[in-house]
């Protein structure tokens, strides 16, 4: 009597056998296999998007179904990308300050290793020293770990202190973006030990790896975040279909009755703000070195408040439509502010699309919530459901 | 007889208005007991204080054998310690299906590692079935809450009462806009429930407390007025002109 999970989600199979196809159709047509239909930076480009499409599925648990509007997601994205890119960072200076030193007279000891090093990287900053909280910067384990455990443990504080106190709806949302406003502005400090706004570089080449090609590193890496994506959408489907799932929703739609059943609300929230904030520094930390590069600007609060407009735009409450929320949006918006979409000349006004888009965006986004509010998933739902 | 809820001089006040005043109030352990009262008497308020919702001012709010204080406690805690309380409202999950809304409120663990890991079971699907059964709704079950009729939403809020498993029943207001035939069958789930269990039910309409056929308290500005049978209290002078006489 009781369908396998598959059966009872045909949707995971439809959207794992999509994506498995798009990877494949990707790989075929890059220049790792030497086709040149599909350039490395647009495999990145790629790449990149999938990882925006994960960190969606985020979103998309904490907001549309547990009715949590967090606008700080991309604090624990930014945050997860720059735990791996202090590995990165760390280990390809590393390999260049040996080999400078290789021809010296005398060998290098490791304190004056460690010190080319610290004035390589810390250089632009004015300093030399390299910061305590850079001391597993050579270990990839343990940046690893961190890349979960950071983001995690600041979003189990902040979850705790907020929903503790009762902090719902729109009070929610606007502490969510203070804290990543104030994350943002302390790692523009250059004394955060994090670079300030020159943030960390060179993301892109893998230390140990420098023999193999940009191209075969961009495939490498967009195979990763179909993964993680594949991963992350069976997780939050689980998630969500069980009884666990109905709890959740019952949060978003009332939150006190759900306490009079006996359910600790606050301990619910916490875990899906937690949960969430660690998909999210995954999906970071497979995104940066695919990026090359991660800055402050990266988690200024409007990449959050992006975040909710992709998942609003796809379909909240839908976990497909939070994916093609996010890669519909963004892989538009890079043709757009790319230069790939023609200026329209009016004669007296030319419409610059690079200058315009953020307008369409808002147009749309305004159109989405007055016409489709259940977003694109939800067009979709009433097709299926006609057919 | 042993008590299940002892409510003693327990007093709060909003912004100076004093909404219930030195209440205090008993319940066995299996005992029907319905709450009458003119509007703005506390009832609501008694019920807020006994779910956790409100904090009073002062008093004592002793629950079961163990004499635990619930005032101490979360809403969560109360509930799982066994007070289950219906809404004047319907309150459901009108998004989600019958047997949604009656499994989350089915007695289990309520842990989100519990709820996580939860397999659906055969003991469970049974209590399931069984409940609805008896609030008649057994064919609805795959159906989305929130296209059932105003009566059906009563009811289903009533099964989940009964799949937590409570031991004492906080019902407000249950008959509010039902028909005749709504009525009657509320009345006797209401009167099967509390045989095993305490059921305090607030209400307006005298016929209906009439046919629940149970011990009456009668609250007037935050405290008891009278208590007894209905036509013990419905002769009691002081009754008679807060409030039945008007």
């Amino acid at each position: 009597m009781q369908k396998s999970f598959l059966a009872r989600n045909p949707s995971v199979l439809i959207f794992i056998g999509c994506l498995a196809a798009f990877t494949l159709a990707v790989t075929l047509l890059s220049e790792a296999t030497g086709a040149t239909f599909i350039s490395t930076s647009f495999v990145k480009t790629l790449g990149k998007t999938l990882c925006l499409c994960l960190i969606a599925i985020a979103m998309d648990l904490v907001w549309g179904y547990c009715g949590i509007l967090s606008l700080g997601h991309f604090a624990f994205f930014g945050l997860g990308g720059y735990m791996i890119g202090m590995w990165l960072m760390y280990e390809r200076t590393k390999t260049i300050v040996t080999n400078s030193l290789e021809n010296a007279t005398l060998p290098p000891t490791a304190d004056e290793v460690r010190d080319a090093i610290g004035t390589q990287i810390f250089g632009v900053v004015g300093g030399a020293e390299i910061p305590p909280i850079w001391l597993f910067a050579d270990s990839l384990f343990a940046q690893l770990a961190l890349v979960v455990l950071v983001p995690g443990l600041l979003a189990l504080v902040f979850g705790w202190l907020a929903f503790r106190s009762r902090v719902t709806g729109v009070y929610l949302s606007i502490l969510t973006q203070a804290m990543t406003l104030a994350l943002s502005l302390y790692l523009f400090q250059n004394d955060s030990g994090l670079r300030g706004n020159n943030g960390l570089s060179g993301l892109q080449n893998i230390p140990g790896l420098s023999h193999i090609s940009q191209a075969t590193l961009s495939i490498w890496f967009f195979w990763a975040s179909a993964v993680a994506l594949a991963l992350g959408y069976l997780l939050a489907v689980f998630v969500t279909n069980g009884k666990f799932g109905s709890v959740i929703r019952g949060i978003r739609d009332d939150e006190a009755r759900v306490r009079f059943l006996g359910y600790n609300v606050e301990g619910y929230k916490l875990v899906v703000f937690t949960g969430t904030a660690v998909i999210a520094a995954i999906a970071g930390a497979l995104y940066y070195p695919q990026a090359g590069i991660i800055n402050p600007a990266e988690i200024a609060p409007i990449a959050s408040i992006y975040l909710a407009v992709w998942v609003a735009i796809g379909g909240r409450g839908r976990i497909y439509g939070a994916v093609i929320g996010a890669a519909f949006v963004s892989l538009l918006s890079s043709w757009f502010t790319g230069g790939g979409a023609p200026d329209v000349p009016l004669g007296f006004y030319t419409i610059k699309w690079t200058d315009w888009w953020l307008v369409l965006l808002g147009l749309s986004f305004v159109a989405v919530t007055l016409f489709a509010p259940q977003g694109i998933g939800g067009l979709i739902d009433k097709l299926v459901r006609k057919s | 007889m042993s008590t299940l809820l002892e409510v003693s001089g327990v007093s709060v006040s909003f912004d100076g208005f004093k909404a219930i005043n030195n209440l205090s109030f008993q319940i066995g352990p299996a005992e029907m007991r319905a709450i009458i009262g003119p509007n703005g008497a506390g009832k609501t308020t008694f019920m807020d204080i006994v779910t956790g919702k409100t904090r009073p001012d002062e008093g004592r709010v002793i629950w079961g054998d163990k004499s635990v204080s619930l005032l101490k406690l979360s809403e969560s805690q109360i509930a799982r310690a066994g007070v289950g309380r219906k809404f004047q409202r319907p309150t459901v999950f009108e998004t989600q299906t019958v047997r949604e809304n009656l499994s989350m409120a089915l007695k289990n663990k309520r842990g989100p590692f519990d709820v996580l890991f939860y397999k659906r079971n055969a003991d469970g699907a049974a209590r399931l079935e069984a409940i609805a059964e008896e609030i008649g709704l057994t064919d609805q079950l795959p159906r989305i809450a929130g296209e059932l009729s105003h009566g059906q939403k009563q009811w289903l809020e009533i099964g989940m009462l009964l799949a937590q498993e409570p031991k004492l029943l906080l019902v407000d207001e249950p008959a509010a806009g039902m028909t005749p035939e709504e009525r009657e069958h509320t009345t006797d789930i209401l009167v099967e429930a509390a045989k095993t269990r305490a059921v305090v039910v607030v209400e307006h309409d005298m016929e209906f407390v009439r046919r629940l056929n149970c011990k009456v308290t009668v609250l007037h500005e935050g405290s008891v007025l009278a208590e007894g049978s209905l036509d013990h209290v419905t002769s009691n002078q002081d009754v008679i002109d807060v409030y039945l006489g008007r």
